[in-house]
């Protein structure tokens, strides 16, 4: 049979009853549609995440205090709990360690803020004037903390924009107005330039106070919570990140480096890591999409073996006039094949709306990437060949004489 | 040329044997026009499947045009049944949705025909069962029984075969378009020589053919010329 043949027989019979073959390709569309959608959801979130780890700096290294584990204390605790790293840390890595641009210490902790009885909870990082270079920042108004705030231990503040939004309004002046941090009065004397970059532990939402106040007044103790390390050079970024391990296990007096209680970890360490999360998810989103396919595929089946049931005499005289086995099954398998395709190409555009949707009404920043629309279109042709499979080969398998009978 | 010799057939097993048909010979020759004639459960209908490649025979053989075809595979018949046989059903079979010269080409479709030569012989197909042209394009849900008929009989002439069988072609007809419908297979015959054969339990229908098999639990009981022969004028008469 011509090629044209069969598509003109195929959308004949597909075409004969049309609300039938609807519902059964919206089984398709509906999966089909819900994988492009949520697979957009979780490669957006992925790629938020990494940009938003790229966006904190360039060549960056950051260490984390290890885990806190006490001599003959068998109850291990997170990452970031022990209290390891100090000032003098930061100092030595910036003195002792070759390639290194510059250091940032950082003492971050959760206050309630309040200005003018506006009330914020936001994250509150104490540090040094070096912060903005190393973590890629630049200011709008004011100024950012300086060494004589440093020194003095003053009690002033630099807002991210966000926090100035919120405190005072969007795009309001804040230099020279007062802000209680933690019940204390602190004076704004910068806001920094938007990042941008939405999702968790965004720049603009935090507010800066100078490490030593940060230390005084409100962690009430020396120690830091993390430390920014800006490489000179990217290609450096492995050997200052071997040479900050080795020169903080000396400063810490320990001997095997698995017992270290600091970590030091690169961009693409937080990527990596960042990126086997949502991964899962992706693969989460995905798979619950999969099971929707799977109920469409079902579908498919049951609307082809009802339809080799009502044509069973159509079959008959097909094999009478000489269509050989392979002649009837490819035509109730393209069928099935014509059906999931359909359904595949409308659940495509569906999915790219859903998607679509999904980052107009700023819900989440989604991606449809050409693999995954590949993907679906061939799995729904895959769904039309498994699932029609079965109906063409018991329509194949008819006998013509019992067939041309059937009542 | 059709000869059948010695065909036996036999269904199931065991006690539920049954001996469809029990050693009957004959020959057909090209361009003439046979009745099988007999009760249900004669056999007729088996013999009938034989003739047209849709069954194989337990025992003996069938020659088409010199061929043997009774040991053929499934695969083969259904070629065979493309090249050399045209059917017309009592319950017509029509594909109900596509138009009267689309019926008419479908034998053509597996038989690889291109377009345009396939289209040709349609045409001519239809035209010479007496269906105006203009209908041709009417879907055959729309059209009477006997001119549905008539388009199951262009069907079966399409792909130019060396046998034409009806099975009980006037079954689901009233007497007149039944009559209508037994002449057009007359014409047909003397015509354009086909070799038609055409099975019934009706006696008035088989005296339509100039010869008659008449069949009997599974045996040829009569096979000669019909001397009463309806000739295809007699009503003008």
């Amino acid at each position: 049979m011509l090629f044209s043949d069969t598509i003109q027989e195929t959308y004949e019979a597909l075409t004969a009853n049309r609300v039938r073959t609807g519902l059964t390709v919206l089984g398709i569309v509906i999966g089909i549609s819900s994988v492009i959608a949520l697979v957009s959801v979780g490669q957006g979130a992925q790629h938020a995440i990494e940009s938003n780890i790229q966006s904190i700096g360039s060549n960056l290294l950051t260490v984390f205090p290890g885990m806190q584990s006490a001599p003959g204390n068998q109850v291990r605790q997170s990452v970031g709990s022990a209290r390891s790293l100090t000032s003098e840390d930061a100092d030595a890595i910036a003195d002792g360690v070759a390639g290194v641009a510059a250091v940032a210490p950082e003492l971050s902790g959760r206050y309630q803020i309040v200005a003018r009885g506006t009330n914020v909870n936001t994250q509150v990082v104490g540090t040094v004037p070096d912060y903005p270079l190393v973590r890629n920042m630049t200011v709008a108004e004011g100024s950012f903390i300086t060494e004589t705030h440093l020194r003095g231990v003053a009690k002033v503040v630099a807002l991210g924009a966000s926090a100035r939004d919120d405190l005072f309004g969007e795009g309001a002046s804040a230099v020279g107005n007062t802000v209680r941090v933690n019940g204390m009065q602190f004076t704004v004397v910068g806001v920094m330039e938007a990042k941008g970059g939405g999702g968790f532990g965004s720049q603009d939402d935090m507010v800066f106070v100078p490490l030593s106040s940060a230390q005084k007044f409100l962690a009430g103790d020396d120690y830091l919570s993390t430390l920014s390390v800006q490489a000179e050079r990217a290609e450096a970024m492995t050997a200052v990140q071997a040479d900050i391990t080795d020169l903080l296990l000396a400063r810490h007096r320990i001997v095997d480096p698995d017992e270290a209680d600091f970590r030091v970890l690169s961009q693409s360490d937080l990527i990596a890591s960042a990126s086997s999360i949502t991964d899962t998810l992706t693969m989460l989103l995905g798979a619950i999409a999969g099971i929707s396919l799977l109920v469409g595929g079902i579908g498919i089946m049951n609307m082809m073996l009802t339809t080799v049931t009502e044509r069973t005499r159509e079959i008959g005289l097909r094999k009478a006039i000489g269509a050989r086995n392979r002649d009837i099954s490819a035509q109730f398998l393209i069928e099935s094949v014509a059906l999931t395709c359909a359904g595949g190409v409308i659940g495509i555009a569906l999915g790219w709306l859903a998607a679509y949707a999904f980052s107009f009404f700023d819900l989440i920043q989604t991606e449809v990437s050409l693999i995954s629309v590949l993907l679906a279109f061939g799995v729904a042709a895959a769904i039309g060949i498994v699932f029609g499979y079965y109906p063409a080969r018991r329509a194949a398998g008819l006998n013509p004489i019992e067939a041309l009978r059937y009542e | 040329m059709i000869e059948v010799r010695d065909v036996a057939k036999i269904y199931g097993a065991g006690e539920n044997i049954t001996h469809a048909l029990r050693g009957v010979d004959f020959t057909i020759e090209d361009g003439e026009f046979v009745a099988i004639m007999g009760p249900s459960g004669s056999g007729k209908s088996t013999l009938m499947h034989i003739l047209g490649c849709l069954d194989a025979p337990t025992a003996g053989s069938y020659f088409l045009d010199g061929k043997d075809v009774s040991k053929l595979s499934d695969e083969e018949l259904a070629d065979i049944r493309k090249e050399k046989i045209g059917f017309v059903f009592q319950s017509f079979n029509l594909l109900p949705r596509a138009t009267v010269l689309r019926n008419a080409i479908l034998p053509l479709l597996y038989a690889g025909v291109p377009r345009e030569r396939r289209e040709r012989a349609a045409r001519a197909a239809l035209l010479s069962v007496g269906l105006p042209e203009s209908h041709f394009n009417h879907r055959s849900n729309e059209l009477s029984g006997g001119q549905i008929q008539r388009v199951a009989i262009a069907r079966a002439l399409v792909n130019d075969p060396s046998l034409i069988l009806a099975d009980e072609p006037t079954g689901n007809l009233d007497t007149a378009t039944g009559e209508i419908v037994l002449e057009t297979f007359q014409r047909l015959n003397a015509d354009e020589k086909r070799t038609i054969v055409l099975i019934t339990h009706e006696s008035d229908v088989a005296a339509h053919a100039a010869r008659i098999i008449h069949v009997r639990d599974g045996r040829i009981v009569e096979d000669g010329r019909n001397h009463a022969r309806k000739s295809l004028h007699s009503h003008h008469s």
